[in-house]
């Protein structure tokens, strides 16, 4: 084939350099309009062979960019303005189309962070993975699904001769990512781009993935290029580790010396900004040191059960989402909830602020049950018992004004407006937004700011218990720094009680007193973050604390 | 460090990005462009003409256009036609938006609270809307218009009764998916009412498919005026509308057929302008189609 031809191996050449994939002095230019002129600039690194390479970021870092860039996919707007990427010889942003299709897939690939939408929802797994092939011309149809199933053994798929005729939308995160990856071990490529993959899967996923691409990495000698935002992920696996902050490569090095020294002003703050898992349990910031002291909120046997389809023609399904839970909130303390998704720790903190209904137990706030209380009864109680939601995007009306937002909760209540204005301007200065922020729209601000804009809100009540869904979870690790930061001020200010609900053990060691561990509903361990993470009790709970990434590396310390 | 990084750009609607992009949509500026000259037309117009529309000269009875002081000809029993066009104009467009105001209303309300509640409320208002259009809307229209006193009031609320239900599937469907949004929770959350969010927190971020909607409303509201005034059931002469034009000129169409052509035309010109200009907003609004 032509492209053989073109691209045969150039033995001399490739024992002399250590690396499989040169980029050199590369910037890419964003179009008009955006905050910076280039997406990235003037980056240049080596892809080592056989080894796993990360590049760490923050959003915005151009790390996505620049492996869109190596596989030549970047979107119409962006173009590359300068720079050459070198393989075998070869500028691949000077190879004509034809040419790079036929290196993709076959000696570069690439694996993509949802794998939901990577996969096409109307083909079955076998199809999918059989069609790369076809697409290269490779073999026939029968050694095709030989192959195929080859493979699907070999990402660790459960049954793979039933899995060749599934369909995506049948199969569990864990296993379409597996899906992707086989796709993209199809013809054995030289290269992986691996984007994000693991950024939204459970904890205990993740893991199970990492190792598979190192197994799988290991095996076949293949290059790894991992992009991620975690350091604990390339604690874990990576080799090499390059540094990207606004476009710019700020360090790179060997991952252990990256870790142990680093050099640029960026990359330190980047690992300060890490949470690690406390040895010692946070100092008490209660100022009611009495344990006999009446909680704020006691949860009795809360159970609930989720039913969905009971229209007039289809069957009711139910989900046990959260079964017999039972945990005291007490002033000026932080409880814990950690779970995968599916543990009902979400529904768990909605019914405690009841915008979902329990089907029995008891939530009593100061000695009164508001499980069973109706909505126009709850609804003066409402003020007291606050929600600090996930996704910063999606928790702000978009049409309302930053003051709008704040103050009409307040004002519906019945405060009046140059009240609330005036309270939601001391609020805004103590969330860190200044004043000028009460006239802006949402979409103005950042990530960070917009879940300020959050916290002020839930704060304009003065509530005795706040619930945080998640609420650092969308956030890049040094914003999640100064919002737990934030938290932790206020909590030591206003004696606050808060539920902080979290996937990642990890910011829940930093900033709970307690910790509950639910699986599939239930709560499994309840206990200090020392206990739990030192000396878990549960199966689970080991389970969970072992696949925390990069715990056996250098990121565990007090 | 975060105080610093909030943008001092004054935001003005003209600049914004939905604005840009409709200007860039060239049938949707032809649109803008033709309904203004006609509504002004029709409301200036009158006055500028030599004849009103009421006075009868039967020595020049079907004269052709451009023949004389009568700058469109003239109908059978020698009234001018450019100015009956031009008040028949500001019927029929009246008719039109007024009809698209209350049937956007009609179904705004009703789309809204059904897609908010969802349950047994949903079902119940759904089919409600279903069974809306199941009928045959003209031959609604024309059964509703045999009762009523056909004034141009009533024809714009029987067109309104048969034209709320595409907004209501619209509306239902944005609010079906915005209800699920944190800020509406959070709303909750916040203790307000449920009236409240329904309409002063989700209504405005559907604000843009209802435009499109009520803009593409229009048109097909002057298309069923005259539609039932072409029947005999609409607009009753003396008063003209578009319709009833056309319907006076229907035995004259070989030997006058500037009679039909031209309201025909004036239809078709009001008709394609709201068509084009609900296009160019459809395509503005489509946050798709912003940058990554």
């Amino acid at each position: 084939m032509i492209a053989q031809g073109r691209i045969s191996k150039n033995k001399a050449e490739t024992a002399m350099s250590d690396s499989v994939l040169s980029v050199r002095n590369l910037t890419v230019d964003l179009p008009k309009g955006m905050e910076r002129q280039h997406a990235v600039q003037d980056i240049s690194f080596d892809l080592p062979r056989g080894e796993i390479l990360c590049v760490i970021g923050e959003s915005g870092s151009g790390k996505s960019v620049t492996a869109n860039a190596l596989m030549g996919l970047l979107p119409s707007l962006m173009h590359v303005s300068s720079g050459e990427i070198l393989f075998q010889g070869q500028n691949l942003l000077k190879l004509e189309k034809t040419a790079l299709r036929k290196l993709r897939g076959r000696v570069v690939s690439m694996i993509f962070q949802d794998p939901l939408s990577a996969l096409n929802p109307l083909m079955t797994v076998g199809d999918q993975v059989m069609e790369v092939m076809a697409a290269h011309g490779e073999g026939t149809t029968e050694t095709r699904e030989k192959r195929a199933l080859e493979l699907l053994t070999e990402v660790g798929l459960p049954d793979p001769t039933l899995m060749l005729h599934q369909y995506p939308f049948r199969l569990s995160g864990g296993q379409r990512q597996r899906v992707m990856i086989a796709m993209a071990l199809a013809l054995e490529p030289d290269i992986l781009i691996a984007d994000e993959p693991t950024t939204a899967l459970d904890v205990t996923t993740q893991a199970q993935i990492l190792e598979l691409i190192q197994k799988i990495q290991r095996k076949k000698g293949m290059s790894v290029l991992f992009i991620t935002h975690d350091f604990g992920v390339v604690a874990e696996i990576a080799d090499r580790v390059i540094v990207m902050e606004k476009g710019h490569m700020v360090e790179e090095g060997v991952a252990d010396t990256v870790f142990t020294a680093p050099q640029h002003p960026y990359t330190k703050r980047l690992i300060a900004a890490v949470p690690r898992l406390r040895e010692t349990d946070r100092p008490n910031a209660s100022e009611y040191r009495d344990e006999t002291d009446e909680p704020v909120l006691a949860v009795e046997k809360l159970n609930m059960v989720y039913r969905s389809g009971g229209g007039w023609f289809s069957r009711v399904r139910e989900v046990k989402a959260v079964q017999d839970a039972s945990f005291t909130l007490r002033r000026g303390r932080t409880l814990g909830v950690v779970g995968e998704s599916g543990s009902g720790k979400t529904s768990l903190g909605r019914l405690l602020i009841k915008l979902l209904d329990s089907d029995s137990g008891q939530i009593l706030y100061e000695g009164q049950d508001i499980a069973s209380m109706r909505e126009s009864d709850f609804r003066g109680l409402r003020p007291k018992i606050q929600m600090i939601f996930q996704d910063p995007f999606a928790s702000l009306n978009p049409r309302s004004t930053i003051g709008h937002i704040v103050t009409v909760g307040p004002i519906a209540q019945g405060m009046k407006k140059a009240d609330a204005k005036a309270k939601a301007l001391t609020i805004l200065e103590k969330v860190g937004l200044d004043s000028g922020a009460f006239g802006r729209y949402p979409h103005e601000f950042s990530g960070g700011q917009r879940q300020r804009v959050g916290i002020a809100r839930a704060l304009m009540f003065d509530p005795d218990v706040l619930v945080a869904d998640e609420a650092v979870s969308a956030l890049d690790v040094s914003i999640q720094a100064q919002i737990l930061e934030l938290l932790d001020k206020i909590q030591r200010e206003t004696q606050v009680a808060m539920f902080f609900i979290t996937h990642d053990l990890r910011v829940a060691s930093q900033i709970c007193d307690d910790l509950l561990v639910m699986q599939k509903g239930r709560i499994v361990e309840a206990g200090p973050p020392s206990q739990i993470f030192y000396d878990p009790q549960d199966p689970y709970t080991r389970e969970l604390v072992a696949a925390i990434p990069g715990t056996d590396h250098i990121l565990q310390q007090a | 460090m975060t105080a610093a990084e909030i943008h001092t750009h004054k935001h003005r609607w003209w600049r914004s990005r939905s604005v840009q992009r409709f200007m860039q949509h060239r049938l949707a500026i032809v649109g803008m462009v033709m309904l203004f000259l006609l509504t002004l037309a029709c409301i200036v117009g009158p006055f500028l003409l030599p004849y009103d529309e009421l006075y009868i000269d039967l020595r020049a009875r079907f004269s052709p256009p451009l023949s004389g002081d009568h700058y469109l000809g003239t109908d059978p029993l020698g009234r001018d036609i450019a100015a009956r066009l031009l008040m028949a104009g500001r019927i029929s467009l009246l008719v039109g938006f007024f009809a698209m105001v209350l049937s956007t209303a009609i179904g705004t309300v009703i789309g809204v609270v059904a897609g908010y509640y969802g349950g047994k409320v949903n079902s119940a208002l759904m089919r409600f809307v279903d069974a809306f259009l199941a009928f045959p809307s003209i031959f609604l229209l024309l059964a509703l218009a045999a009762f009523i006193n056909p004034s141009p009031v009533m024809i714009t609320i029987i067109i309104a009764i048969t034209s709320w239900m595409e907004i209501a599937r619209i509306v239902e469907a944005e609010v079906k998916s915005l209800r699920e949004r944190d800020f509406v929770m959070a709303g909750r959350m916040l203790g307000l009412r449920n009236s409240h969010i329904m309409f002063r927190e989700l209504l405005p971020n559907m604000v843009g498919p209802i435009i499109v909607a009520a803009t593409l409303t229009v048109a097909r509201a002057i298309l069923l005026e005259a539609y039932i005034s072409f029947l005999g059931y609409g607009i009753q002469p003396p008063l003209p509308s578009w319709g009833n034009m056309l319907n006076g000129a229907q035995q004259y169409l070989a030997t006058a057929p500037w009679l039909a052509i031209i309201p025909g035309i004036t239809i078709t010109i009001a008709v394609t302008s709201f068509n084009f200009i609900g296009d160019g907003l459809r395509d503005a609004l489509d946050v798709r189609n912003d940058p990554a």
